[in-house]
């Protein structure tokens, strides 16, 4: 299992670029925008304008190296400040309620689109050059959308049109329909009704990716001995399929990085379309107040879940690819 | 198949696999050729746009004071937007701007930051990709680092960071477009880093070197022609990147309000409620506008990847060329279809001919 | 590694010409069988009008050069090749006596549903082709590939006794039945190559057909599976169609060798016949380009030229520009296969029609029907040859 210590050793390794950049990036753009944007808080008691300096190191005179130091031992005690956009409530706080809608739903829509994505990917490739190809150019426009605008036209058409879905929310707050969060099967229902309309954008934008790459993927694949082999070994048309099928799914595993990058983003801003309290959510308040200590807080959470992803992607294709097991 | 019939000619071989310029010749599908006019659409508007919109994208038409409604929840009025007309052939935004000038003029800033972008990734990746994948050892095992951290880091998130510290990036396009760039080099080095690698130990490459050619030589005349396809491949890839990430800036916020771009339309439209208030000719067109111009990326991209590996191209397995050959359905892995011809194609000569012939012409060794 | 059968000793009974007994039934029989690459006009002519009989236990070897067309008629045979490819005429009959008895049946494979022929490959017809790495699942232990075999034809084995048949097929060809349990990237070449004749004698099929089997080997390897492989037919019964560039490896394996070019099929004789005393130029030719170890000091030719564009194919005789012995009527008129010397052998060239004086390179005594000259030497000649 070196393999896989070696990719933990990585992510450890992007994680601390990712929080060092953090660190660096307020402290040596010129003309700390952070101190404009203090100047320009109200109703803030002194003790928070001085953690917020300490913060990002405005007029303090510790060397950046012993500001490092205490940054890294803030962040093992999980504190990211506060945030002045809400409150003065601790980013951290903030980022714990909103990362399991978060997770939730990226969760849920990465699987689906990734299940469906690659499964008529396999049939697209299996069954090239029949009326199926025509799948391929309406993926690619939606592919092509920007996921906030998708997000927009379906939250026209089924919330707003057709009032099949709600409109924003997690689950229904108000109103004499609203719900009590817990394990009740009203909440459950409401969840689900309210996570549709997001989680279908996100399949709907994602899908195409998931679909040409299998798709490509399956055609190269077929041009392999072993799939010719299993015809020629007589094996039913299913198993022939799962030959190449099987095979041709562990680019798509280990192209997961680069795609569930762009689909976290997709879904921070689809968050924001469709009001969930997620962390796109948060981050659009953050950006619009101008919130710094929310932005980093949030660039550092969405970090190390895109990290932990793609060390399950990893995990997945150690399982699938008995060749990477061995270390090169 | 490892058969011998790697010799046919209609076996296709790998593009990339062939030394020398053969990069420049695309094939001429209805994808590329559909994605080629769609970009050359947006090109040209990107220039003309701003010269042949009819109003500035700010001019306040005065005749929008008419157009104030009332509303029924608090029995106040209401500004809204006005609906296309022939003065405003895609209406009005709740400002009386007139909808259509802003498009087109946000059209240039867009595309430019889209390629500029785009061409500034690939060179980062380019330089970045054929250095580490040309010299190997340390620097590889360093810049592959470097860009694996960078693929691993989500872009947009640290692209919020970075435009949010940049001091005057959310007045720049091309400051904007630098970031973007910063962000979306790392997919294309790890690319031409692998094509490099096998690049170097092709024939053509041990030639020049043997023969003393500086690496610059080597690496500018051998090695950079063949990796065109695959630059221009990851350009297309970041230059759809780079445009969605400038609309999301801009649609959050921080790309400015001072350079008319087709995120900024939809931020304007999205805080005044014009999707749910069903003002669709205010938000709509710049949406299709990114679509349009993404799936021209796109197309073009897949035309690309169909370069090159030929392996994708469908050669003649389509349905349609298989019904037009005569076939009844379309050819299957490991069922090799039988197509008896009517009449027998081979001139192999029938006995009597053969017989006949024999007893006329009998040849004589030379 | 090499526990079973010496190798070199089991492949001599092979190669002696039976003259005197009756030829054994066929058991696969090609017919005019034309292939293409391509529709329409672009369509290239891959195999034109071939015939092909394959009898029962014996070893058919296929020659020719890089572009042939020997792969792609053994392969069409069974309807395995790739789009574009279509085949445009002909027949192939199997004729299917079950060596574990069984009923017999003639199948025509090119007119057979799917369902039929899903049933006769690998039960009935193997292949082997060149690169084992390539030819077995990359994800799939040898074990699972097996099972998948056993499993799709032998619908009564349980578990236990699929995984007891695979390790008993392992052994059979010299492998350690831990072997189930590896991957493919896990084993040798020459153990993959092992691994996947295992696999294609796993139903004790009657024909088994090998395409450049040890061409991706080195030589040591390659004699030890050779030798093995020819143990395993004398064992087991099998035919064998065997495709290669190389003749002289023909020489020791083949009952009968055919030579192909361009797509045709042009001389068809015993092995010692064709390898002593060929009739074709083209045969002579590839002869040349081994150097004798002993014997007399020839010049080695080779054949000048390079084999031709299928998509350009000369007329007449698409042989006649590399042939030094060419004619007019090798520029005009395309040769058929045609009995020579007896019914045993057959050539495809003018200058035995009398278009032109036979030159005495192509006019050797034949060891066939000389039996003056045993086939021994020759087989020594060309063991030495190697």
């Amino acid at each position: 299992m070196l393999v896989l210590v070696r990719r933990l050793g990585f992510y450890l390794l992007a994680a601390w670029v990712a929080l060092t950049v953090n660190f660096f990036l307020p402290r040596l753009v010129p003309g700390n925008p952070v101190a404009t944007a203090i100047g320009h808080l109200t109703f803030v008691n002194a003790q928070v304008v001085a953690a917020i300096k300490a913060q990002f190191g405005i007029g303090i005179n510790e060397s950046i190296w012993i500001q490092y130091v205490h940054y890294l031992g803030d962040l093992l005690h999980g504190n990211l400040g506060v945030s002045w956009g809400n409150s003065f409530e601790p980013v951290t706080n903030l980022l714990g309620a909103a990362l399991p809608w978060t997770l939730g739903l990226l969760g849920v829509a990465t699987v689906v689109s990734f299940l469906l994505g690659t499964l008529i990917g396999v049939a697209l490739g299996w069954f090239r050059g029949s009326w199926l190809d025509w799948l391929l150019p309406g993926a690619t426009f939606f592919q092509a959308i920007p996921y906030f605008f998708l997000g927009t036209v379906l939250l026209m058409l089924f919330a707003t049109g057709l009032h099949w879905f709600p409109i924003s929310q997690g689950y229904q707050t108000t109103g004499i329909s609203s719900v009590e969060p817990g394990l009740n099967g009203a909440y459950i229902l409401s969840l689900i009704d309210h996570g549709v309309l997001p989680a279908s954008t996100i399949v709907l934008t994602s899908i195409a990716g998931w679909m040409m790459g299998m798709r490509n993927m399956m055609v190269i694949t077929m041009d392999e001995d072993f799939v010719l082999v299993a015809r020629a070994k007589g094996l039913s048309p299913g198993r022939v399929v799962w030959y190449a099928a099987r095979n041709a799914v562990l680019p798509s595993v280990a192209n997961f990085s680069l795609a569930i990058s762009l689909v976290v983003a997709g879904q921070l801003l689809v968050e924001i379309v469709f009001s969930y309290p997620g962390i796109g959510y948060l981050l659009f308040h953050a950006v619009t107040n101008q919130d710094y200590p929310m932005v980093q807080g949030i660039f550092l959470v969405i970090t190390l879940v895109v990290l932990a992803a793609n060390f399950l992607a990893d995990l997945v294709y150690v399982a699938l690819d008995p060749r990477a097991r061995q270390v090169a | 198949m490892s058969t011998n019939l790697s010799t046919l000619p209609t076996r296709p071989t790998t593009a990339v696999a062939t030394p020398r310029f053969r990069a420049l010749r695309m094939p001429r599908s209805p994808k590329v050729i559909a994605g080629s006019v769609i970009l050359l659409f947006f090109a040209v508007l990107a220039v003309i746009g701003p010269i042949i919109a009819p109003f500035s994208p700010t001019h306040t038409d005065i005749s929008w004071v008419h157009v104030i409604k009332p509303t029924t929840l608090f029995g106040s009025s209401q500004i809204v937007p006005e609906s296309p007309s022939g003065a405003h052939w895609l209406g009005t935004t709740i400002y009386a701007n007139d909808v259509l000038s802003q498009l087109l003029v946000s059209a240039r800033a867009t595309v430019l930051v889209g390629f500029l972008a785009g061409a500034a990734a690939t060179v980062l990746s380019i330089l970045v990709g054929v250095t580490a994948g040309y010299l190997g050892g340390a620097a590889d095992d360093g810049l592959s680092l470097a860009a694996n951290v960078f693929l691993a880091i989500p872009g947009l998130p640290l692209l919020i960071v970075l435009a949010s510290y940049v001091p005057g990036a959310d007045g720049s396009p091309v400051l904007i477009a630098l970031i973007v760039a910063v962000t979306g080099w790392a997919f294309g080095a790890r690319v031409l880093r692998a094509q490099t690698l096998s690049l170097r130990n092709r024939e053509f490459v041990e030639a020049a070197r043997v023969s003393g050619e500086s690496t610059f030589r080597i690496i500018v005349f051998e090695v950079l022609p063949n990796l065109v396809p695959i630059a221009a491949s990851s350009f297309l890839f970041t230059t759809l990147y780079a445009i969605g990430a400038y609309v999301s800036l801009a649609y959050l916020g921080l790309a400015g309000s001072d350079i008319w771009n087709w995120g900024l339309m939809l931020m304007q439209a999205q805080a005044q409620s014009a999707p749910a208030s069903g003002w669709w000719w205010w938000w709509a067109p710049p949406g299709v506008c990114i679509a349009l111009l993404g799936c021209g990326l796109a197309l073009l991209n897949f035309g690309m990847d169909e370069f090159i590996n030929p392996r994708l191209r469908d050669a003649g397995l389509s349905r349609k060329d298989a019904r037009r050959a005569g076939l009844r359905r379309r050819p299957r892995l490991g069922f090799t279809p039988v197509m008896r011809r009517a009449e027998m194609p081979v001139p192999v000569m029938s006995t009597a001919v053969q017989l006949a012939r024999e007893s006329g012409t009998a040849g004589t060794r030379p | 590694m090499s526990a079973l059968d010496p190798p070199v000793q089991s492949m001599v009974p092979a190669a002696v010409p039976v003259t005197a007994v009756p030829p054994a039934d066929p058991v696969l029989e090609i017919r005019g069988l034309c292939v293409d690459y391509g529709f329409g006009d672009d369509a290239v002519h891959a195999v034109t009008g071939c015939d092909l009989t394959l009898r029962r236990g014996e070893v058919m070897g296929l020659a020719g050069e890089s572009g042939s067309g020997k792969s792609t008629l053994a392969m069409a045979a069974i309807r395995l090749l790739r789009a574009p490819a279509v085949i445009t005429a002909g027949e192939v009959l199997f004729h299917s006596k079950p060596i574990g008895g069984g009923p017999e049946r003639t199948v025509d494979l090119l007119a057979a549903p799917d369902r039929e022929l899903r049933s006769v490959r690998w039960s009935e017809i193997a292949v082997v082709l060149q690169s084992a790495l390539s030819a077995l699942n990359p994800v799939a232990t040898i074990g699972a590939q097996f099972d998948d075999v056993l499993h799709a034809h032998r619908r009564s084995l349980a578990r236990s006794e699929r995984r007891d048949r695979s390790a008993e097929l392992l052994e059979m060809v010299g492998m350690n039945a831990d072997r189930l349990r590896s991957f493919p990237h896990e084993l040798s070449g020459g153990m993959r190559q092992r691994a996947m004749i295992a696999m294609a004698l796993a139903l004790e099929p009657q024909v088994l057909i090998l395409d450049e089997p040890t061409t991706a080997l080195d030589v040591v390897t390659q004699r030890e599976i050779l030798g093995e492989l020819m143990g395993l037919r004398n064992r087991l019964g099998f035919s064998a169609l065997f495709i290669t560039h190389d003749l002289s490896l023909l020489v020791e394996l083949a009952d009968e060798i055919t030579v192909m070019y361009a797509g045709r099929l042009m001389e068809r004789a015993p092995a010692v016949s064709l390898f002593r005393s060929p009739r074709l130029p083209y045969t002579h030719g590839l002869l040349n380009c081994f150097p004798p170890m002993h014997g007399a000091r020839r010049p080695m030719a080779g054949i000048a030229g390079s084999p031709p564009n299928l998509r350009a194919v000369p007329p007449g005789c698409a042989f006649h520009p590399r042939c030094e012995w060419a004619v007019d009527r090798c520029r005009h008129d395309v040769p058929a296969l045609r009995p020579i010397g007896g019914s045993h052998r057959e050539v495809a060239c003018w200058l035995h029609e009398g278009a032109g004086v036979v030159p005495p390179e192509l006019s050797l005594p034949d060891p066939a029907t000389t039996p003056a000259r045993g086939p021994g030497t020759v087989i020594a000649n060309a063991g030495a040859g190697l």
